[in-house]
């Protein structure tokens, strides 16, 4: 039998006054389709919690920003123990490929966006995108290059102080 | 299980004032609901809600963001206008829903 007990009305605390102080800080420095997503999806969960979230991308994380690429990040099962699958087969011609098209449909069985679509859905909920200064200069790339999401080409010191008193995530 | 009295209606909530029972929730109580968290609500708000409701019914679990976006057509940007902060728990909560599951 379930018992009923009969309470006052509660009202959820949503801790509207607290997240106003909390800042979230991610470096995104891989270009590899499966470490492109922890990043985007854990932004957008910040955001989703009112948190004020700031991405930095650096080094192979620019793929994921950069025009020309960011539609065509790939999953290698090289150096990736986790397949459970023979390494010497993740050389083989066409593996990769095959591998980042398996990825990818999984990831759209989940609804969850490809990165352009991320980055489109983590600007709505108010994320801010930062491009790494020296990642640009060292890959000759310039704001024309780069998803129209992106505030600005910083550097790491412009980041770090755009971040102060934020939680911190390298990826 | 917990009842408590809102807008004068016994309902089922759990510990944080979540509604528990789907067929509890009236448009009238979501009216109370949103005040107490401090949203009127308008013709835009109502359009997720519904949304959000007709969603839960026919696949058993809340919609997240995303889905109120690009299933229910309302602009990510909109929602977070709408209700501010945690747009995706506030809405579940005055449609009467569990708080979203998804991650995305």
């Amino acid at each position: 039998m379930t018992t009923e007990t009969v309470a006052a009305a509660v009202v959820p605390d949503f801790g509207d006054a607290v997240t106003q102080d909390r800042k979230l800080a991610i470096i995104c420095s891989k270009g590899n389709l499966d470490m492109a997503y922890p990043g985007l999806i854990l932004a957008n969960a910040a955001l989703g919690e009112g948190v004020e979230t700031h991405l930095f991308f650096t080094f192979w994380g620019f793929d994921m920003i950069t025009k020309s690429r960011m539609n065509d990040l790939k999953f290698t099962m090289l150096g990736n123990t986790a397949t459970h699958l023979p390494q010497g087969l993740g050389g083989l011609p066409g593996v990769t490929a095959m591998a980042t098209k398996q990825m990818k449909k999984q990831i759209h069985d989940v609804g969850v966006p490809e990165v352009p679509e991320f980055l489109a859905q983590i600007v709505d909920s108010g994320g801010h995108l930062w491009a790494c200064r020296m990642s640009a200069d060292m890959m000759h790339l310039d704001e024309a290059d780069l998803y129209e999401g992106v505030e600005a080409i910083i550097s790491a010191a412009d980041f770090i102080e755009k971040t102060d008193g934020a939680q911190l995530l390298f990826i | 299980m917990t009842v408590a009295t809102i807008a004068g209606t016994p309902v089922h909530v759990d510990g944080e004032g979540f509604l528990t029972e789907y067929d509890e929730w009236t448009e009238a109580l979501a009216q109370h609901l949103a005040a107490g968290i401090g949203i009127e609500l308008t013709d835009a708000h109502w359009k997720a809600l519904r949304f959000l409701r007709d969603d839960f019914r026919t696949r058993g679990e809340t919609a997240t963001l995303r889905r109120v976006s690009t299933v229910g057509g309302i602009p990510i940007k909109e929602l977070f206008a709408l209700f501010p902060g945690k747009p995706a728990k506030k809405m579940a909560y005055i449609a009467g829903l569990p708080k979203p599951h998804g991650c995305v």
